[in-house]
């Protein structure tokens, strides 16, 4: 187990999309235990993709389940040749990221999405998320396709007059 | 670069390109920008820029002339005391809106004062029409209170017919 080199902004390598996985040998498995150590000893990060070490893999981590306030989240999942399948509304919510210090911005993302993965071991697994985890997932797989969330980055002003709206109109939250 | 900061405040009317003037006058001379924040108040052109290069003030505001002369625009040049990578991130965004009258940012401004709360970014816009003017108001900062707290707080404005609203904000770090 090691902690590997978070690549920053700008490190053009940020900008590299990554292969899909199609070993799922011991060489994967040390580095998805690596990659986890790492993840947690960011401050506060709640997920991690494996371009973020420089290793261009479709693997990600997330785990929603320790927000300050609960929601709803399927725990701690290892996500391999992630795919969104499917995407539904949307809403701007707070992002920043380990590769972006010292800078958060607001981000529109789908509120509600089916995703496809493989887990560590190559067995397939689907989920449905909402709101902040559908946000962890399509933050943590825009890595895999070179994307940054500051390349997504939209105005406070514009969106937070839209988010109020959408609250009114009985949206989540 | 330097730690040795000037805060530079243009204002005037607006119009395409001063933005490309004013920054163009500025690199031409070696003077960086920190961070800057231009907002269209009013039909006018307002920015603020932290600056940081070794042109001293007066030979600023000649490289700048050209095109506040073209612009006429009122600048103005504060030496302040000023770091970068000091960013704090908001946990909490209040929006109000309602009838416009005197006195809706202080009353909301003071109730928050009194928890503690700590503004990060204010907006304030007043929308609708001339006869029937809404004010909007839109803050993000850091409560060291819950959320029903700040809300508790502002339950008086609410009693008065104005349009509350107070959620977390739950930043994604990956």
């Amino acid at each position: 187990m090691a902690i590997l080199e978070i690549l920053k902004l700008p490190d053009p390598r940020l900008k590299q999309a990554s292969e899909p996985v199609t070993a799922f040998d011991d060489e994967l498995q040390g580095f998805i235990d690596d990659l986890e150590e790492t993840r947690v000893n960011g401050p506060a990060a709640v997920g991690i993709a494996a371009p973020q070490v420089g290793e261009f893999k479709r693997v990600v981590i997330i785990d929603c389940s320790t927000t300050r306030k609960p929601v709803p989240n399927h725990g701690h999942m290892i996500l391999v040749n992630p795919e969104i399948t499917h995407w539904e509304g949307f809403e701007p919510g707070r992002e920043g990221c380990l590769s972006v210090p010292d800078y958060t911005g607001n981000v529109i993302r789908a509120t509600n999405i089916k995703l496809s993965a493989l887990d560590r071991q190559g067995e397939p697994v689907e989920y449905e998320m909402e709101g902040y985890e559908a946000r962890a997932a399509q933050h943590e797989i825009d890595h895999l396709d070179g994307m940054l969330f500051v390349d997504r980055v939209v105005s406070r002003r514009t969106d937070l007059f839209r988010r109020k709206v959408y609250q009114k109109g009985g949206g989540k939250k | 670069m330097s730690d040795d900061w000037r805060m530079l405040t243009l204002i005037g009317k607006d119009g395409p390109g001063i933005v490309a003037g004013v920054t163009s006058a500025l690199a031409g001379s070696g003077v960086s920008l920190g961070e800057t924040s231009m907002l269209r108040l009013g039909g006018n052109f307002t920015i603020m820029m932290m600056i940081s290069g070794e042109a001293d003030d007066e030979s600023l505001r000649a490289m700048l002339e050209p095109v506040v002369a073209t612009y006429g625009m009122r600048l103005h040049i504060d030496h302040i005391d000023a770091r970068l990578h000091e960013h704090l991130v908001p946990n909490v965004q209040v929006t109000v809106s309602g009838a416009d009258r005197v006195g809706i940012v202080a009353q909301v401004t003071n109730a928050l004062a009194e928890g503690g709360f700590n503004i990060l970014d204010l907006d304030s816009d007043v929308a609708g029409s001339s006869d029937d003017p809404v004010y909007i108001l839109l803050i993000t900062g850091i409560a060291n209170e819950t959320v029903e707290q700040v809300e508790q707080r502002l339950e008086p404005l609410r009693q008065s017919g104005v349009s509350v609203n107070v959620s977390a904000i739950e930043t994604y770090i990956g």
